[in-house]
């Protein structure tokens, strides 16, 4: 069963944190790094698979004051504004290219037709 | 505190831009002859602090920076231009596309007839392979203490008998259009009225299937080959899967990225150096200019087509002449689909697959 825990937070400091996520690899642990670290309330961030044939990730995240668990937190809600960004402009672009396509067969359609109308005459 | 200036208020500081070197080096790999440097991103947010450069990641400035230009789209296979985004994030979508987006293969043969020469386990892997034309979205990921049912299973049948007529062969070659689609679920076992597979509703009458049928991607994949006398009956079930359990399941021949090329010419390139620079490249990325005064130059026609073989900075002088680049922020991503689903689809997939994860985890954290 999938399950994220957060290992150092019992202790008094709750500003650095070891997050271990199950059913996780680099997909998530490369990607929620690079949210991490863009965040400059963040001192330090890195993550490592323990071993290769566990499914865990273990993400040390350690913070310049805030709770790490709330930084966490907000990379996670970046990552999903940020995903969802660009879910819109790739759907929208697909979209302009099927129209311009769909253009481009309909004109061709018409001087198709066009020539087939001459033959005719002749 | 208030008295005492801060270090990046100092007058003779540079603030808000980079020097040019450093600018370079944040946005793009440099290809030299002998390695590739400046190859990974400045990811931490400080990295410029001391020229008063913020590098943290705004989401108002993503919005603003980021782009996607679609190229190409065929029936299975795409290529779209994705600018101001991370490796971090385009690699997380190449991943998932590969291993994390479902599709529908076959998990289980029961085979009641081969005597064919290929051995059943063989058979069996092969097709496994077949790629499966039904939208995966319509159906359920069944678990093992599950029973299969019309939203978790997809049966098929195959039975073939090859004959001889005459002077010809039937069936010499089984292809995957002979697969035939069972939408009442399976026939099997023959001698009992419980059958493997305990359908609600026919899974033709739902209307995601109607128009559709469901069937194999290609019709003319070879599966196995007769000779007159032999006989293959057997029946497949197909489920739902991702390409992390095996690859099967995954929807992609490839997904892959490169970043855009960049070619830069660093001094004056004429006459004879500007001919032999336009022989150097095997792919064609120069071309002749013509200057006036019966001067030739050179231009960086097609820098896309560069694969930064680096003949064009091979040897000490060329290196002074050409300067090869990356950017580190642009990507040319292909997606060729197995069949399933079109490319595009697959790649909204994929972006709402990582959505779920982060969701997941924020779930877990409260």
């Amino acid at each position: 069963m999938a399950s994220t825990k957060e290992y150092g937070s019992e202790t008094d400091d709750e500003t650095a944190s070891t997050f271990s996520l199950t059913e996780e690899d680099h997909t998530l642990g490369n990607a929620l790094r690079y949210i991490l670290n863009k965040d400059p309330r963040v001192a330090f961030v890195g993550y490592s698979i323990p071993h290769p044939s566990e499914e865990r990730v273990n993400l040390r995240l350690q913070t310049t004051g805030p709770l790490a668990r709330d930084v966490l937190k907000d990379a996670l809600q970046d990552m999903m504004a940020l995903n969802d960004h660009v879910r819109v402009k790739f759907e929208k672009a697909v979209e302009d290219y099927k129209a311009v396509e769909g253009m481009r067969e309909m004109s061709v359609g018409v001087s198709g037709s066009g020539r087939l109308f001459l033959v005719i005459i002749v | 505190m208030k008295d005492r200036p801060s270090v990046v208020d100092l007058p003779d500081l540079p603030k808000g831009e980079l020097p040019a070197h450093l600018e370079l080096q944040r946005t793009r790999v440099v290809c030299a002859a002998d390695a590739p440097s400046y190859t990974e991103s400045i990811q931490y947010s400080g990295a410029y602090m001391a020229y008063g450069v913020d590098n943290s990641l705004r989401l108002d400035d993503f919005k603003k920076n980021f782009k996607v230009e679609v190229k190409y789209i065929k029936d299975d296979d795409m290529e779209f231009d994705m600018i101001g985004i991370d490796a971090a994030l385009a690699n997380a979508f190449r991943r998932i596309l590969i291993a994390e987006v479902p599709t529908m293969a076959i998990e289980k043969v029961y085979i009641a007839n081969n005597t064919s020469v290929i051995q059943d386990e063989v058979l069996a892997h092969r097709l496994g392979m077949v790629p499966i034309k039904a939208d995966p979205r319509h159906f359920e990921y069944k678990t093992d203490d599950e029973n299969a049912n019309e939203k978790n299973t997809i049966v098929f049948k195959l039975n073939v008998v090859c004959t001889r007529k005459g002077d010809r062969v039937n069936n010499a070659s089984v292809k995957s259009d002979q697969l035939i689609w069972l939408p009442e679920g399976s026939e099997m076992p023959f001698d009992t009225k419980t059958k493997f597979t305990a359908f609600g509703i026919s899974q033709d009458k739902l209307p995601e299937f109607t128009s559709d049928s469901i069937r194999s991607r290609y019709p003319d994949i070879t599966l196995a080959k007769l000779r007159p006398g032999q006989a293959i009956e057997l029946e497949c079930h197909a489920i739902k899967g991702i390409g992390k359990v095996h690859a099967k399941w995954s929807p992609v021949a490839t997904a892959r990225y490169r970043m855009l090329p960049e070619v830069v010419l660093t001094d004056d390139v004429q006459d004879e150096v500007a001919e032999e620079l336009v022989s150097r490249c095997p792919v064609n990325v120069f071309d002749i200019e013509d200057l006036g005064q019966g001067k030739k130059g050179v231009k960086v026609a097609r820098p896309r087509d560069c694969t930064l073989c680096r003949e064009c900075v091979r040897g000490e002088e060329w290196e002074k002449r050409v300067s090869l680049r990356r950017l580190k922020e642009h990507f040319i991503f292909t997606i060729e689909s197995t069949g399933a689903l079109p490319p595009n689809v697959l790649f909204t997939e994929a972006i709402k697959i990582l959505v779920d994860k982060c969701q997941r985890i924020l779930n877990e954290l409260t």
